[in-house]
């Protein structure tokens, strides 16, 4: 077992003459809950799709989970969770069909998938139903949940609150520290700025390379700023 | 005539099962920034089809310039602006044909509208030759917002404009709104993010098809009914967890680099409980813990009122 969740070096990606991710290097620690901050268009997305073995590098590196997401991307797929700010569950099967299906997707047992589905459906206080008949937040916090049952070394989540409800969001970061607790590392995107209070550590992407990164107490200290929230628009619109 | 741009009253709304609107009253007066703040669900979407004439209410009704919304739908659609929460614009036109076409479907042109949109227009106006899919997310809402500026409408209806948008873009927005806001235009807001309802000059807070709360934003936090006190700690998780079971904890919510702990002794001196609790963390095995009064904020308004999230959305 490597000391790093995820390892980047000099990660770029160009799209003909744009690059989008411009030569990016950083370490995430296992436990770690990361948070991956950018303005729209500054190569958040790009980057994630390369740490998931969606789109190939330019040039440079990444190894997740101790895996190289380039030579050994089936592996890593295996390593990994991810959740999209895009619902990627079937509405119109229950919980406990896409729970299953996602567990067959994945190689768990049929035992497996029945003690993962009873104590999922009990952590988040859940009863089988059509997952498209559960509100907003509750889809969220299943798909969060799916994502996790594998257990996956680490877990990728793209924007996973934006528009749910002051209180469901704030449940949602309860699971996300749960799961840093057991050991899951998560790298996590968002537009709300007090979220990135609540990551260990942040990193904010400028024009295809990271501006800046540290603990956001660190970081408010070393830029001067009251928030995380003035340091973004100071850094993301410098005029 | 009422001196109201939009007079809601009683209005409600059924899907099927779902009870989208749920006996929804209120007014917005001419020349007001109002803001409908609540998440998903809230009914704010359902709320703007039917103030913008494109569903009928189940029950109640509704005037938007004097003009009833069933009644009287032609003549309230030339009058009005509205921007969807989905991008409404036709990706394969430019962003010049964008605007013309919307121009045009109202009798207009771009010329007659330009003065009223050129704050806007004008930051996107170099890339006019666009096709709008090419267009950054930024970009597109400003186009977005344009359109449904072209025809001089008297009101502006805009659903959720910042939805996924980042904070920089955010910000920006709202200051041409409330550019618009000072040239006397009335305008309705929806939006989840509570920093922006401070920018506006009355909000309502939504939920579950109802309307918890409607006043100044300023002055929705002085309502708070109980003593609230900010936390501020390391090993956060544990300390929000052991907090819960802290006496008289009424809730425990993270809020940026804090935890708002919230009393259930109303009117009790929030120095006493900011002192009872930094004792009750120290006795936890919390260290440097700081504890102090606080105001409440809208967020906290928020989620004091809103129903405990359940499963079935009605």
């Amino acid at each position: 077992m490597t000391d790093t969740a995820i390892s980047v070096h000099n990660l770029t990606r160009r799209f003909g003459d744009f690059t989008a991710v411009d030569s990016i290097s950083f370490d995430v620690a296992p436990g770690e809950v990361f948070g991956f901050l950018g303005a729209n268009g500054a190569g958040k997305t790009t980057a994630i799709k390369m740490l998931i073995g969606l789109l190939a590098p330019t040039a440079g590196d990444a190894r997740v989970a101790g895996l190289d997401v380039v030579k050994e991307i089936e592996e890593v797929r295996r390593r990994i969770g991810y959740m999209s700010q895009r619902f990627s569950l079937y509405e119109d099967l229950t919980v406990l069909e896409n729970i299953a299906l996602y567990g067959g997707i994945y190689g768990l047992t049929n035992a497996e998938i029945r003690t993962r589905s009873s104590s999922m459906l009990t952590s988040l206080g859940l009863t089988d139903d059509l997952v498209g008949r559960l509100p907003l937040g509750w889809k969220q916090k299943l798909a969060f949940s799916v994502a996790l049952l594998h257990q996956p070394a680490v877990v990728f989540l793209d924007e996973p609150t934006g528009g749910v409800d002051p209180i469901t969001r704030r449940q949602f970061w309860e699971l996300i520290y749960a799961a840093a607790e057991r050991g899951t590392t998560v790298f996590v995107t968002t537009h709300y700025m007090d979220e990135a209070e609540y990551c260990d550590r942040i990193s904010i992407m400028v024009d295809g390379r990271i501006a800046t990164i540290g603990s956001p107490s660190e970081l408010k200290q070393k830029w001067g700023v009251p928030s995380i929230d003035e340091l973004f628009v100071r850094l993301a619109r410098p005029s | 005539m009422s001196d109201a741009a939009v007079i809601v009253t009683d209005v409600s709304k059924r899907f099927g099962e779902t009870e989208a609107l749920a006996g929804v009253t209120f007014e917005v007066a001419n020349g007001e920034l109002f803001g409908l703040v609540g998440p998903d669900g809230a009914g704010k979407t359902t709320l703007f089809r039917i103030l913008t004439t494109l569903s009928i209410p189940d029950a109640g009704s509704a005037t938007v310039l004097g003009l009833d919304v069933v009644r009287d739908l032609w003549a309230i659609r030339s009058r009005v602006g509205y921007m969807p929460g989905r991008f409404s614009l036709y990706g394969d036109l430019t962003v010049k044909e964008n605007l013309s076409f919307f121009a045009s479907v109202f009798g207009t042109t771009i010329e007659k509208g330009y003065d009223l949109i050129a704050p806007i227009y004008s930051q996107i106006e170099p890339f006019a030759e666009r096709r709008a899919d090419a267009l950054s997310g930024g970009m597109k809402q400003k186009l977005a917002l344009s359109c449904a500026l072209v025809h001089r409408p008297e009101i502006l209806f805009l659903d959720e404009p910042t939805t996924g948008v980042d904070a920089v873009s955010r910000r920006e927005f709202w200051d041409q709104l409330q550019t618009l806001r000072s040239s006397g235009l009335t305008i309705v807001v929806s939006t989840p993010y509570m920093d922006e309802a401070m920018r506006c000059d009355r909000v309502a807070l939504m939920q579950g098809g109802r309307i918890l709360e409607i006043d100044p934003p300023s002055e929705i936090g002085t309502r708070y009914p109980l003593p609230i006190v900010a936390v501020i700690g390391a090993e956060r998780y544990k300390l929000l967890l052991s907090l819960r079971d802290a006496p008289h904890a009424h809730s425990v919510y993270p809020f940026g680099s804090e935890l708002h702990f919230t009393d259930d002794r109303a009117g009790f001196d929030p120095v006493t409980v900011a002192a009872e609790l930094r004792e009750y963390a120290v006795s936890k095995g919390f260290k440097d813990v700081e504890v102090k009064p606080m105001e409440a904020g809208i967020e906290d308004s928020f989620m004091e009122l809103m129903p405990p999230p359940v499963q079935r959305a009605s």
